[in-house]
């Protein structure tokens, strides 16, 4: 492969970055630009295609090619470019809404086909664009323009969502966090197949400090739960770990058990029950929450598949001769001069 | 077997030659009906009659046995002359029982042939019928020549040494009545018991019970003499060449692998199964060694999106369905034209609206196809008038879609898509290549790309894929700046891209076919129609001719733009007819662009029309 030599302003574009002041997406964009720059893979070998939203004008900054499509739609379309073109990096923006609520279907048959993508879905639990309505991650209860008493919707929790849908790639991060932000990100880009990442990303104007629990000074001490592949889950300074216990992922004192009885983090596990039981630790960022990746397996890529189906069948078969395919179904000639009247 | 079939002498029979010839299959849709058919057809494809068929099922895979509403059949015209339709009445009907009497007496001809199966008529399946008295023991079949089969027990006594056992034994009475009318209308046999040997060759006791069944039923004519007379159609005298018979979703299918061998991009098709269109799916995903990639979605929304993607990421994008499914394909072809990406939209039209009526044929997505999008957003349509021009169409449609970067939308029907006809295959060589060009290097100032600047004669903008070095660029369904691309909300460069992307669509009328008008030009009327009443059309308008009358015919292929010359032949005529399987839609067009006040002659009755029906209707208009 060729490797270039690229800062990240080689991808930045010319355009004005539109986000309010102050919102989680510069970051993540930072974060990105940086990640990507750092590779030396060749910038026009990158497609980022996104849906609709404030997340969604995400390619229009990033100096590679890319598709702003519609909402909801950003898997399928990135499928259609990745089956067929196996030489390229293709990676998928989204949010809550985008990809939880109209885009719903598409987010997990993309997971259940393991097509080769990087799905980054910025979970800002809210609709920014639209200017304040709750979104499918929510809390219940949230007071919002289109909840003046209080959502009475149950939200998904993206990443059990996305180990329901058995993908191969889960992981979770924070838009604050660089250096966790691109440690994911190289994990994900190393992955063959669909890798699904969660982005806590604040939106300061419609749900600020949604995310306080885990990025706020004092409380992220407490909160933060990150995930080490090998190493045993503890977090609050070590005070607290996370035991199995019934078949549930419990958080206990550390002080009351065995160190042997103490979960060590596996993310390469075949099935997916314990990282989803990681996953169930907490229902939104309110209280101690899991970061990190929270499995990575391998398993057939669907466009690996599908292009070996192609050569297999050429290999079988030979290169496809349509003269004799048009003849496949048996053929008659009628001679020159037919004897038959008309 | 083949040989003991072939030698049985048949001689103590007279043969009659007829020129041409109707026959229905009429079962259950558990009886196989479809493949006696289209076993029948092939025989006679291989035998050198010109033909054309019409099946016509239920939606329901297996609908209650013995009920009306599941009744399939299959009717095949086949004749020594070129003909243009499966015929308006059968001359022979099988009715394997009561139900397929029931739903299908109505069509006979008077004095024709009637081959029923005696077995399937007792009590039970009467009543299913809702017949109150066997209509074999009374005097409703007089008038026919009624040929009485005990074809269940026959079919039983036939596969005895077979080995097939329990429900598989009665599989096979398809191939003995298959094997009757072989007998009865001189077909050649060695087509089927080849093609049974190929189909069924790894289940050997079932081909050997079909082959027997469809022998016993051979014999059955020999033996009893069934008939005074047995009858033959000699060989059309079709234009020299080699042919094949070929329905519509295939011949469409060769034709997108075609499209994709001349323009040199690889083929991918974004797809839902939707009835009638998953007979195109079938057919590609079996050629994987052409490079042909087939994608089966979640959904008809992510068919059409992959299908996006394909088209950005460099292929030969294709997606199909049928009017539900492109409906929910609605935003993602505007999306597509909004990026202004070659693509193609295939609707395979069925009897609507909603699900409707999913086997039977219908042309009512006409006004949809044009106007069905969000938004100032023509695109180009193409119909296809007969199974075997599928193949040509597809062509036509990827040459638009990729010369324009368009989506084109290419229309086809039930009536279309699974009948049949020869087709004199084409020189392949002699199809144009499609010119294809990848953009390669900046086009702006200072080594800049400008997506959106345009081809001065085609306004068509440059086809940048990924991996392309110096071209990155992001495209989206934001309004864009004429040259940069770049999201602009600029009212007076939104008036500008609007009028342009609608000019560059009608501009592709300098590129395509004008028309020619069939018949006497001369005429008094003018017959004009699109896509698959083209058979009706123009068997009409012989009949017509027949009776000394003048009459000119005009099929349209390219819906959006309307070929130049069209505005000038109409007003050639003091009066027009326009038949649609639909409630008047091409007929609205035509009003609304040329302020011509053409006649409707308009049918949803979930068949094609009957010549009859539009020799009947240009008569009438004429006296």
């Amino acid at each position: 492969m060729t490797t270039r030599s690229y800062t990240r302003g080689d991808f930045q574009t010319d355009q004005e970055v539109r986000w309010c002041p102050g919102c989680g997406d510069y970051t993540i964009l930072a974060s990105v630009q940086q990640f990507v720059a750092a590779l030396g893979r060749p910038r026009e070998e990158f497609v980022f295609i996104s849906g609709i939203g404030c997340s969604s004008r995400f390619p229009y900054y990033m100096n590679t090619y890319g598709m702003h499509s519609i909402h909801g739609r950003a898997p399928a379309i990135a499928s259609g470019v990745a089956s067929t073109r196996p030489d390229l990096s293709v990676w998928v923006i989204t949010g809550d809404g985008d990809a939880l609520s109209i885009g719903g279907n598409h987010l997990i048959h993309a997971l259940r086909r393991n097509v080769n993508l990087n799905i980054l879905l910025f979970n800002n639990q809210i609709y920014g664009l639209t200017k304040g309505q709750y979104s499918p991650t929510s809390e219940v209860g949230k007071t919002t323009k289109s909840s003046p008493f209080g959502s009475i919707d149950y939200p998904f929790n993206p990443v059990s969502l996305a180990l329901g849908a058995e993908a191969s790639f889960v992981a979770r991060t924070l838009d604050m966090d660089r250096n966790h932000t691109q440690g994911v990100l190289k994990a994900a880009y190393e992955h063959e197949g669909s890798a699904f990442i969660e982005i806590y990303q604040n939106c300061n104007v419609f749900n600020d400090k949604a995310f306080i629990q885990i990025t706020g000074k004092e409380e992220r001490v407490h909160n933060r739960i990150d995930l080490e592949h090998g190493k045993p889950i503890v977090f609050d300074g070590g005070s607290k770990a996370v035991v199995m216990r019934d078949g549930e992922a419990t958080v206990v004192d550390s002080s009351s058990i065995d160190p042997t009885a103490i979960l060590v983090h596996d993310e390469t596990r075949p099935e997916p029950a314990i990282a989803f039981a990681l996953s169930r630790l907490s229902h939104g960022p309110y209280g101690p929450t899991p970061l990190g990746i929270f499995r990575n397996v391998q398993r057939p890529a669907y466009d690996t598949e599908l292009n070996a189906q192609l050569e297999k069948a050429k290999d079988r078969f030979g290169d496809g001769d349509l003269s004799q395919l048009i003849r496949s179904h048996g053929t008659w000639t009628v001679e020159e001069a037919s004897s038959n009247g008309g | 077997m083949a040989d003991e079939i072939a030698t049985a002498d048949p001689s103590t029979t007279p043969t009659e030659t007829l020129d041409k010839l109707v026959v229905r299959f009429a079962g259950d849709s558990g009886d196989g009906m479809q493949l006696a058919g289209n076993r029948f057809t092939d025989a006679s494809a291989l035998f050198g009659n010109d033909l054309a068929t019409l099946p016509d099922f239920p939606a329901e895979i297996r609908a209650p046995a013995g009920t009306l509403p599941g009744v399939s059949s299959f009717q095949v015209q086949i004749a020594d002359y070129d003909i243009l339709t499966a015929g308006d009445q059968p001359d022979c009907l099988v009715a394997m029982n009561p139900a397929a009497l029931m739903t299908n007496l109505k069509d006979l001809r008077q004095g024709g042939t009637l081959i029923v199966n005696t077995d399937a008529f007792d009590e039970r399946n009467l009543a299913k019928a809702g017949y109150e008295s066997d209509p074999l023991d009374d005097d409703s079949l007089k008038g026919y020549r009624v040929i009485k089969v005990p074809m269940d027990d026959l079919t039983k006594e036939a596969v005895k040494d077979t080995g097939v056992k329990g429900r598989n034994v009665l599989r096979s009475k398809n191939l003995f009545a298959l094997g009757l009318m072989a007998w009865l209308f001189n077909r050649p046999t060695e087509p089927t018991v080849d093609w049974i040997e190929k189909k069924f060759g790894k289940k050997e006791e079932v081909a050997a019970a079909n082959i027997a069944a469809f022998q016993a039923g051979y014999n059955f004519g020999i033996t009893t003499e069934a008939t005074k007379n047995t009858f033959e159609v000699k060989p059309a005298a079709l234009k020299p060449g080699t042919y094949t018979n070929v329905n519509g979703n295939t011949a469409l299918a060769w034709g997108l692998i075609a499209a994709s061998r001349k323009s040199g991009l690889p083929l991918f098709y974004g797809t839902y199964p939707i009835t009638p269109a998953s007979d195109i799916l079938h057919e590609l995903s079996h050629h994987k060694n052409f490079g042909v990639r087939t994608f089966q979605a979640e959904d008809e929304i992510a068919a059409v999106g992959a299908t996006i993607g394909a088209a950005f990421a460099g292929n030969l994008a294709v997606t199909g369905s049928s009017g539900p499914g492109i409906a929910l394909k609605s935003e993602g072809i505007s999306l597509a034209f909004m990026l202004e990406l070659p693509m193609i939209v295939i609707n395979v039209q069925r009897g609507g609206p909603s699900t409707g009526l999913p086997t039977k044929p219908e042309q009512s997505d006409l006004l949809f196809s044009l106007y069905g999008r969000h938004g100032e957003s023509p695109l180009p349509v193409l119909a296809i008038p007969t199974p075997s021009e599928a193949f040509l169409m597809a062509i036509e449609a990827a040459r638009i879609a990729v010369k324009y970067m368009t989506p084109v939308i290419l229309l086809s029907d039930n009536s279309v898509a699974n009948a049949s006809e020869p087709w004199l295959l084409p020189d392949l060589d002699s199809i144009s290549e499609i010119d294809t060009e990848y953009a390669k290097h900046p086009n702006g100032p200072d080594g800049t790309f400008l997506p959106y600047m345009r081809n001065i004669d085609t306004f068509a903008r440059p086809w940048a894929i990924p991996g392309t070095a110096g071209l990155e660029h992001r495209v989206g369904g934001l309004e864009k700046d004429a040259l940069s691309g770049d999201v602009s909300y600029d009212p007076i460069n939104h008036q500008l891209m609007t009028d342009t992307r609608a000019w560059k669509v009608a501009n592709i009328a300098n590129d395509i076919p004008q028309l020619e008008v069939d018949g006497e030009e001369d005429a008094e009327i003018l017959v004009l129609g699109w896509g698959s009443t083209f058979g009706a059309i123009r068997a009409a308008a012989r009949r017509v001719r027949l009776d000394g009358h003048k009459v000119a015919c005009v099929q349209l292929r390219h819906l959006n733009p309307l070929p130049n010359n069209l505005g000038d032949i109409l007003r050639g005529y003091e009066k027009i007819l326009i038949p649609e399987l639909n409630t008047g839609q091409l007929l609205k067009v035509i009003r609304a662009e040329f302020l011509i006040d053409a006649t409707g002659l308009n049918k949803v009755a979930a068949e094609p029309f009957k010549v009859s029906e539009v020799s009947d209707k240009i008569l009438e208009m004429i006296k």
